[in-house]
């Protein structure tokens, strides 16, 4: 299915990344968003606002992140795509709703322009300290997709690829975005309507007496419905059977969980999103993600420079955390350098993926500006030697 | 308690049964708890508004009253803690077909959820809230509620309440709801007539049902079992249509004003959005055409 050309301002734009963000949910096909203001994200959601009237659909500013982050999801099951945005102490209030869409499987995009923390922060100035916190922030087990762009085309592009990837697995996913990223104004191409790749909503085929709201189809992912329908259907953030009933057991919760989990493992095993290069001879490999990738190029690249065989592994994809290839990378290269703007979360994943075979140099920033190329080049020096 | 010990031969033309999801039953409810006569009237609402069911849905946060969403044969939502009313104001932008009617408890919507029925109240979003107000936290044991009158013994007030309640009938019009109406379970007839009305009414509409927790606050308190808070019903209850909400405050012992309160009429949120944006935008407004198409 392609975009519905309605929601795609086709053409060649200069944008940043906040709103490049909302042109991709519009091309997406997103129609409902709630949000509340929170710098470093707002734009997405004031952009959507003005836009949204002449597209056909709704924007609700709520009344905090709590009603923003459980309305795009009252919205979902009315049968609508939607998405909120938010950033840092935003994000900890929508914790709670992000279980409810994991347990629920209510497709949805959760859009984070990361700023310094913890508590208020530092916000107007960028970190990438929420990356834990996007996998694990809410309590229990259970699995989310997390997509980190690193220019405002990446913003539209990967927005796009967030809402297909919410429908094909039926998961919450994250837009990973931060403070530069959000606000780098760049060259922002938007192609045609019939070019973009639409994952349309997978609703049933069965009758409301054949159908039950959480059956796994072959790819262990349940259809799709909406109210109004006639299926009287009934959805619970309680542990649930097939039929979405509460079932308070051992079994039931075994069941239920093992397949929130493991419905996720075709995209772990060979659909991770990433972006390299210089891997096949490289001895030192850079994993960075959004905008320290792009510091990390400098510094790369003044290690190549020196002769050092550096190599680069961006993650596009962060969660799942793309483990085979830090696998296969970790038999064959001496050291990976991980710079984040973090005091190193990412670089956990890596060293439990390492597992002991290469080194694994994290290079941590508080936050609130970038690395210097040079402290990052300093790392990859030391651990080429 | 198994119907074959009680020998009572199951009615198969139960009148509720079409409305609730008997796959489901029993329900968790304690014997005499007034959660289920509100849900009894509430099907007769639903039976006499006849409304196209699969044009209903109902939403509930948790709790005791939370369970109700579960129970209902309708499209129906067990959401968070004091989210009912958000995800039911998603729910009914993004497809306003729906009849959309949030049915919980008194801690859910006013504790935890307080801010978000100020905010659809003021909003006048098109949803219907009904609230079994038990006075209490019942699920998590009978803990203070914002609505647990003063000297009230509970599990997180042994020595009684002292934080004044919420008056909830005047906090629902101060917010700026269309329809406001208190009964008790011993009002069914009321109740349920009040239900059907809300069906049809557009607007943020508010029924408040004062309804006994004999497990917890009744014991308690000693205030007996369901029958005696029956009889306490009936003995304090004074009907006041048009009462000033001011004057409908609770208290432990004293009088329960009840009756329909406020009825009136202002545009709801999707009138007030289509006006405005047509006012801005003219032509070039695109009404919301929210939900996504098949592939
Ligand atoms: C975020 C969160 N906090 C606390 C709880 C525990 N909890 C469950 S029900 C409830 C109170 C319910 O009271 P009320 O809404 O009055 O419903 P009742 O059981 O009295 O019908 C609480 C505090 C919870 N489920 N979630
Ligand atoms: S604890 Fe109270 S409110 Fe809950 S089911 Fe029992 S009697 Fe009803
Ligand atoms: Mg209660």
């Amino acid at each position: 299915m392609h975009a519905d050309p309605k929601g795609v301002l086709t053409g060649v734009h200069f944008l940043d990344g906040d709103h490049a963000c909302c042109e991709g949910t519009l091309a997406a096909g997103a129609r409902f968003s709630a949000g509340y203001p929170i710098t470093p994200s707002t734009e997405v959601v004031e952009r959507f606002a003005w836009r949204i009237p002449t597209v056909g659909g709704i924007f609700i500013q709520m009344e905090d992140e709590l009603a923003a982050s459980i309305a795009i999801q009252g919205a979902v099951w009315g049968g609508a795509k939607a998405f909120t945005v938010t950033s840092g102490p935003g994000f900890s209030l929508m914790m709670e709703h992000i279980g409810y869409a994991a347990i629920t499987e209510t497709p949805c995009v959760f859009v984070n322009v990361q700023r310094g923390g913890p508590s208020t922060g530092l916000p107007t100035l960028p970190a990438q300290a929420d990356m834990m916190q996007a996998k694990w922030g809410s309590h229990g087990d259970y699995s989310i997709i997390a997509l980190c762009p690193n220019s405002p085309q990446e913003c539209f592009d990967l927005t796009i690829t967030a809402f297909n990837l919410s429908e094909e697995f039926r998961v919450p996913v994250m837009m990973m975005l931060d403070e530069c990223v959000g606000h780098m104004t760049e060259k922002v191409v938007i192609p045609e309507a019939d070019t973009i790749a639409i994952t349309p909503r997978r609703f049933t085929k069965k009758t409301p007496e054949e159908f039950r709201l959480f059956e796994p189809q072959s790819d262990m992912v349940p259809d799709m419905v909406k109210a109004g329908d006639g299926y009287r259907f009934h959805v619970t953030g309680l542990t649930h059977d097939e039929r979405g009933y509460p079932s308070m057991n051992v079994e039931t919760q075994d069941v239920l969980v093992r397949r929130m989990h493991d419905k996720l493992k075709p995209f772990e095993n060979g659909r991770a999103i990433y972006e390299a290069e210089f891997l096949d001879d490289a001895e030192v490999v850079v994993v960075s993600y959004g905008i320290t990738s792009r510091v990390a190029q400098r510094a790369l690249q003044l290690a190549r420079e020196q002769g050092v065989k550096a190599g680069k592994f961006r993650m596009i994809s962060a969660w799942p955390f793309p483990e085979q290839h830090i696998r296969e990378l970790a038999g064959r290269v001496k050291a990976f350098v991980v710079p984040e703007l973090n005091m190193g979360q990412m670089v956990r994943e890596v060293e439990r993926c390492a597992a002991g075979k290469a080194k694994v140099v994290s290079v941590p920033h508080a936050g609130g500006s970038v690395h210097d190329p040079d402290v990052i080049l300093k790392a990859i020096l030391e651990a080429a030697r | 308690m198994s119907e074959a010990l009680l020998d009572i031969p199951v009615n198969p033309t139960n009148p509720v049964e079409p409305f609730l999801r008997m796959d489901r039953m029993p329900h968790i409810w304690c014997p005499a708890c007034g959660i289920g006569t509100t849900v009894n009237c509430f099907t007769r609402a639903l039976e006499s508004s006849k409304l196209n069911l699969d044009k209903v849905a109902i939403v509930s946060g948790i709790g005791c009253t939370g369970r109700v969403a579960g129970y209902a044969n309708l499209d129906s939502f067990h959401t968070t803690h004091g989210r009912a009313i958000p995800f039911a104001t998603g729910l009914k932008l993004s497809n306003p077909e729906l009849q959309v009617v949030v049915y919980s408890g008194d801690g859910d919507l006013f504790a935890i959820g307080g801010n978000h029925f100020i905010h659809a109240a003021r909003r006048n979003m098109d949803i219907k809230v009904i609230c079994v107000n038990n006075l209490t936290y019942a699920m998590t044991g009978g803990q203070t509620a914002p609505t647990t009158p003063a000297s009230v013994i509970s599990a997180t007030s042994p020595y009684g309440v002292f934080e004044p309640s919420f008056n909830l009938v005047q906090l629902a019009e101060a917010a700026g709801a269309s329809y406001v109406a208190r009964w008790t379970t011993f009002h069914v007839k009321q109740l349920s007539r009040s239900m059907e009305e809300v069906l049809h009414k557009k607007g943020f509409c508010f029924i408040e049902v004062i309804s006994p927790c004999p497990t917890l606050y009744q014991r308690r308190n000693k205030m007996g079992d369901g029958l005696d808070a029956m009889k306490f019903y009936k003995e304090v209850s004074k009907v006041r249509n048009g009462a000033p909400t001011s004057e409908c405050a609770l208290t432990k012992s004293g009088e329960i004003v009840v009756g329909k309160f406020v009825d009136r009429d202002r545009p709801d949120y999707l009138e007030l959005l289509r006006a405005q944006m047509t006012e801005s935008l003219g032509d070039r407004y695109a009404d919301p055409e929210v939900s996504c198409s098949e592939g």
